[in-house]
């Protein structure tokens, strides 16, 4: 095995071209995904169950925390969204805690596709990303030349990230092919005017997949069909990011690098509110994936309330005293 | 690493620990008729715990004796009676988990996480479940009035200190039986802990007595003319001893010995999983398990496979401060077993099989051993053969399911077995050709006080959990 | 301030529903006293079929909960029940003696055995699967395996005579094995019940595994008899007549009925009450490789 590239690599191309025959038709395609190994619901629960036990303190606390807050996607998806209020969270985003300049910066601002060149002109060089959901967030259920021009229309108004929602109807009957044509397609829509291409990550919601087996096929699916990301679900159902759906995407990317030799990152979305869950998810990345996924590159966490846990907890910790939510901005 | 947990240690101030610690006869602590003492060390640190008082055989009759004279009035006790006092037993043992937990891990060297999260939850509702039968025992399928036995003399070992001690005293107490228990020299501390915990409940002195002491005060009880049951969880040969000192007397007699347990991974097995219940299997608590998983029998198909997913997530173990929440193998018991256990491996190196460990460090004191596993071994391997009681893992191949079941019961052994794989049908199947007491399908090391567990072959007789647990404690 | 100086503070007593405390809704009381000599004790909530609809919807919104509960926790439950009506023993005693007419040993006695009574059911919720249940061995390479499950809701009338004693040995094998009840307490000496209610709400027991209801029984019977969500009716606490009038009705969708007989409250309650509310399910499955 070559060393691995990540997703958005030219390479990387080449090196699914080379398992183009488990794709060539949607029989094969089933018959690959069916061939995975299984996953036995009772024992992963148990192992992301384990290691939520993990007990993070002091100095490793305060790297988790940091490292937490420097991978969410800080997001809005409201219809009740404005330009004040995008412009807002970009302002937080850049600057979490006006009391403490340490404080590092959110990977993303993660919004609508008509708010995307305002998120953009609010970040200005910041060096912070602007994502866009598109493909009919959060549903999915419109035609594709409405899914590619609403991607496409994300990407010109300079929208970095796109998070592409996948067709769960067509998952849930079968038609996994057609997943996978349509994945290809937005990532296909992603290329800008200039040929440099926003990153693609792809919702399962996993909440909707509703079994183990269908999160492990799915997670394979999307990385064939070239996703940068694989994201758990859109915070609009039920069951969002879970500590085992997510320990699975992990391994699902583990072992994909280690049979394809492309890496691929993992957004777990939903649900997500306390510092702690956010570290049980850091140390389930740590002791799956290891260093190589800990960092925004590799892995982000799509929430909006999590920020303002994270940032008291992060006072918590300099100053001794508990924080309280007075101390930490409402954006 | 960039994400190193820094350390976490759970507060032994939680822990009253006195200098010295007396014998556990008929309510109160004494010393012993001789005088003698032990100490209690900490596996993990070589420091010295506690002073012990050593039973000897003046001690054992006194405390037989205190037993005898408290069974009158304790099988009198309607059921119900008998009942409430355990589960008071098991509440106090619930409120008192924290201590008792990191009592367990300083004497004994296990990681606090598992002491937590296994030993003291399945002490409780051990008690919790043995409580409920006291007034049912009409119902367990043993005739309509079964009558206790009378003394009970156990002996029990020291991997699972307070929890063997649970499986021992639950079920002989809700029959009705009194109780002479001796913990294991190593780990005497939870036990007289345990002493406190009856006194709390109130329970009538002489019901549970407790003689910390050596194999010499386990045999005179085994042989005092006074016991009625004898209960031993420990190893074969020992077990073998007692059923020869008990040939021609009335006692009746449960063991639970050692084992040499096959995890079986066909190639369906849902890998992950199996990776998970690989490790559980044969690291959970260092290893020191007699139902433990310590022969891996891997289809050949995904040897490669499995074997990877294993070394990778075995590089992932914490190994040290038993006391420290994230520590997942703690220390060696002793320096007897940790000799044991180098021994077995360096006869596994010079007998042709591959050794490996993944790089970690050990403390400096205490008793430490990595884990470790042998790959290329066969059948014909002492490690293959001998229980290692450690957290040593002996990988071998097979091809075809009847090949797996011929290797796996090809131990004098018989106690327990795992089964990976996602078919229904075979697991079933595998499970009726295993000669295991307790087959795990897809899982391992599973623990439950409803749930009857005992061996096969020389891996000892009787059952202990269960409905089939009050059995060995009825004169039936 | 003397003692006889000061004014005691009535109860309101309630229904218990949902694990909450409704008035009924119908907004009726009706008036419970002294069982010896007549006088008031307190006005009790006449509960309405509506109360009835009520309970029975928060009974089965928690059966997939209280169902779904391992054994073992079902029994630290039931148990913690038994804990905390031991605390409020002289209350109790108190509520039985003037609902029953009883001296205070009497009371204290069947409120002790009513302690007792929740703490053997604690003992049976992981002991039943293994005496009803079992392997079937089956002439076939199948593995067959037999396992009991709780019906479902369970509407309970309560016996008349045995306000607080009679009330749990009826209530309490219900819920051990996971079924959820719509109780109707003791037409006459409902008072007991009512308080109880108060000590499972500070107990462990989710809130709708036990719904308990005062009124008249007959009125709250009816519509719970005939109701197509109730799986299973307990007739302890109907007379003769009424008794057949809603076994017919409960033949509409086949619920499970337990006829009123004589019973001695004080005896070893057996497994009868235990079983009359389990389902038997059957398992095959091939063996093979």
């Amino acid at each position: 095995m070559p060393s691995p590239v990540p997703a958005y690599a030219p390479d990387a191309a080449g090196r699914l071209a080379a398992l183009s025959d488990v794709t060539a038709s949607d029989r094969a395609l089933r018959r690959f995904l069916h061939g995975l190994p299984g996953v036995d619901a009772v024992g992963l629960e148990a192992r992301a169950a384990g290691l939520g036990t993990r007990s993070i303190k002091t100095t490793a606390k305060a790297y988790a925390i940091d490292l937490a807050i420097s991978m969410i996607d800080l997001t809005t998806l409201e219809g009740a969204d404005t330009p004040g209020k995008v412009r807002a969270l970009c302002a937080k985003g850049i600057q979490p805690d006006p009391t403490d300049r340490t404080t590092p910066k959110v990977a993303a601002i993660c919004v609508y596709p008509d708010m995307v060149a305002t998120a953009k002109e609010a970040l200005g060089d910041s060096g912070i990303h602007v994502a866009s959901v598109a493909t009919a967030f959060p549903a999915g259920r419109t035609a594709l030349p409405v899914k590619l021009a609403d991607t496409a229309d994300a990407v010109a108004a300079g929208a970095d990230e796109i998070d592409m929602v996948i067709d769960r109807g067509a998952f849930l009957s079968g038609r996994y092919l057609e997943v996978f044509e349509e994945i290809r397609a937005v990532k296909q829509a992603c290329v800008r005017a200039d040929k440099s291409v926003a990153h693609l990550k792809v919702i399962f919601e996993n909440g909707e997949l509703a079994t183990y087996d269908n999160i492990r096929r799915c997670s394979w699916l999307a990385m064939l069909a070239g996703a940068d990301f694989i994201k758990t679900s859109t915070g609009k159902v039920a069951v969002n990011a879970t500590p085992p759906n997510t320990l699975l995407m992990l391994e699902a990317v583990r072992d994909f690098r280690a049979t394809v030799g492309v890496q691929v990152g993992v957004k777990p979305a939903g649900g997500i509110r306390t510092s702690k869950d956010a570290i049980k998810y850091l140390v389930m990345v740590n002791e799956t994936l290891g260093d190589d996924w800990l960092s925004p590159d590799w892995f982000r966490f799509g929430a909006s309330s999590l920020l303002n846990d994270l940032l008291m907890q992060r006072q918590k910790l300099s100053t001794g005293r508990y924080s309280g939510p007075d101390y930490v901005t409402v954006d | 690493m960039a994400f190193e947990y820094a350390p976490a240690p759970e507060s032994r101030s939680v822990v009253d620990l006195a200098p010295s610690y007396g014998l556990f006869i008929d309510g109160e602590f004494t010393d012993a008729a001789d005088g003698t003492v032990f100490k209690s060390v900490s596996p993990s640190t070589e420091e010295v715990l506690a002073e012990v008082a050593r039973a000897g055989e003046a001690d054992v009759d006194r405390a037989v004796k205190a037993a005898r004279k408290a069974f009158t009035s304790w099988s009198a006790l309607p059921g119900a009676e008998r009942g409430k006092y355990l589960f008071r037993i098991a509440r106090i043992v619930q409120e008192r988990s924290r201590e008792l937990a990191v009592l367990e891990s300083l004497d004994n060297g296990k990681p606090i996480r598992e002491t937590r999260d296994v030993d003291l939850p399945l002490v409780a509702a051990h008690f919790f479940y043995y409580a409920g039968w006291a007034d049912k025992l009409s119902y367990a399928g043993y005739g309509p009035d079964p009558k206790p036995l009378g003394v009970a003399g156990q002996v029990i070992p020291w991997n699972f200190p307070l929890l063997m001690l649970a499986w021992k005293i639950a079920p002989a107490l809700a029959a009705g039986n009194t109780v002479v228990l001796k913990p294991a020299e190593t780990t005497p501390l939870s036990a007289l802990f345990f002493a406190d915990v009856c006194r709390q409940a109130g329970l009538p002195r002489g019901v549970v007595n407790i003689l910390p002491g050596y194999g010499d005060a386990g045999a005179a009880l085994v042989a005092h003319e006074g016991v009625d049951k004898v209960a031993f969880t420990g190893s074969t040969e020992v077990g073998k001893a007692i059923a020869r000192t008990v040939a021609g007397t009335d006692k009746k007699v449960t063991l639970e010995l050692g084992g040499k347990a096959a995890n079986i991974v066909f190639d369906d097995a849902p890998i992950d999983q199996a990776v998970e219940g690989i490790v559980n299997g044969i690291f959970f608590n260092q290893g020191h398990v007699c139902c433990a998983g310590s022969r891996l029998l891997v289809q050949e198909s995904v040897q490669d496979e499995v074997l990877d997913a294993l070394k990778r997530r075995m590089a992932t173990l914490r190994v040290g401060d038993p006391l420290d929440k994230n520590t997942d193998i703690g220390a060696i018991n002793s320096p007897e077993q940790l000799a044991r256990i180098t021994a077995l491996a360096e006869a596994g190196e010079a007998e042709g099989a591959q050794r490996w460990a993944p790089a970690c460090e050990l403390p400096s004191a205490g008793y430490w051993f990595a884990p470790t596993l042998f790959t290329g071994v066969t059948q014909a391997h002492r490690i293959a053969r001998e229980e290692i009681f450690g957290p040593v893992l002996s990988v071998l191949t097979f091809r075809t399911p009847a090949e797996a079941v011929e290797k796996a019961n090809n131990t004098p052994y018989g106690l327990s077995a795992g089964i990976w794989t996602e078919k229904g049908s075979r697991i079933l199947s595998m499970a009726n050709k295993l000669k295991a007491g307790v087959v795990w399908a897809n899982t391992f090391n599973k623990f439950d006080p409803t749930s009857p567990f005992g061996g096969y072959k020389e891996s000892g007789y009787g059952r202990e959990g269960g409905r089939h647990g009050l059995e060995g404690y009825l004169d039936v | 301030m003397s003692e006889q100086s000061r004014l005691s503070v009535f109860k309101t007593y309630k229904l218990y529903v949902g694990g909450k405390f409704p008035r009924s809704e119908s907004g009726r009381v009706y008036e419970v006293t002294d069982s010896k000599g007549g006088s008031w004790l307190a006005n009790a909530p006449q509960a309405s079929r509506k109360d009835a609809r009520d309970a029975v919807v928060a009974a089965r919104k928690a059966f997939g909960g209280w169902s779904g509960a391992t054994a073992y926790n079902r029994g630290q439950v039931l148990y913690r029940v038994a804990e905390m009506l031991e605390g409020r023993r002289e209350q109790f005693v108190r509520e039985v003696a003037e609902a029953e007419g009883l001296s205070k040993s009497k009371a204290g006695a069947a409120v002790d055995a009513a302690v007792d009574r929740w703490v053997w059911y604690a003992g049976w919720t992981d002991k039943i699967a293994q005496v009803v249940g079992g392997a079937n061995p089956v002439a076939g390479p199948y593995f067959n395996l037999s396992t009991p499950e709780p019906t479902g809701v369970v509407a309970v009338l309560a016996p008349q005579d045995s306000s607080l004693l009679g009330l749990v040995s009826v209530l309490a094998p219900v819920i051990a094995t996971g079924s959820t009840a719509v109780v109707v307490a003791s037409e006459a000496a409902p008072l007991p019940a009512l308080s109880f209610g108060e000590v499972l709400a500070t107990s462990d027991v989710p809130g709708g595994v036990v719904n308990i209801l005062s009124g008249r029984t007959a009125e709250l019977a009816t519509p719970l008899a005939s109701h197509q969500d109730v799986n299973a009716l307990d007739l302890t606490g109907a007379s003769v007549d009424l008794a057949r009038t809603l076994e017919e009705a409960a033949a509409d969708n086949l619920k499970r009925v337990r006829r009123p007989a004589p019973e001695d409250w004080s005896t070893d309650p057996g497994t009868s009450r235990l079983t009359a509310w389990l389902e038997t399910k059957t398992v095959w499955h091939p063996i093979g490789v």
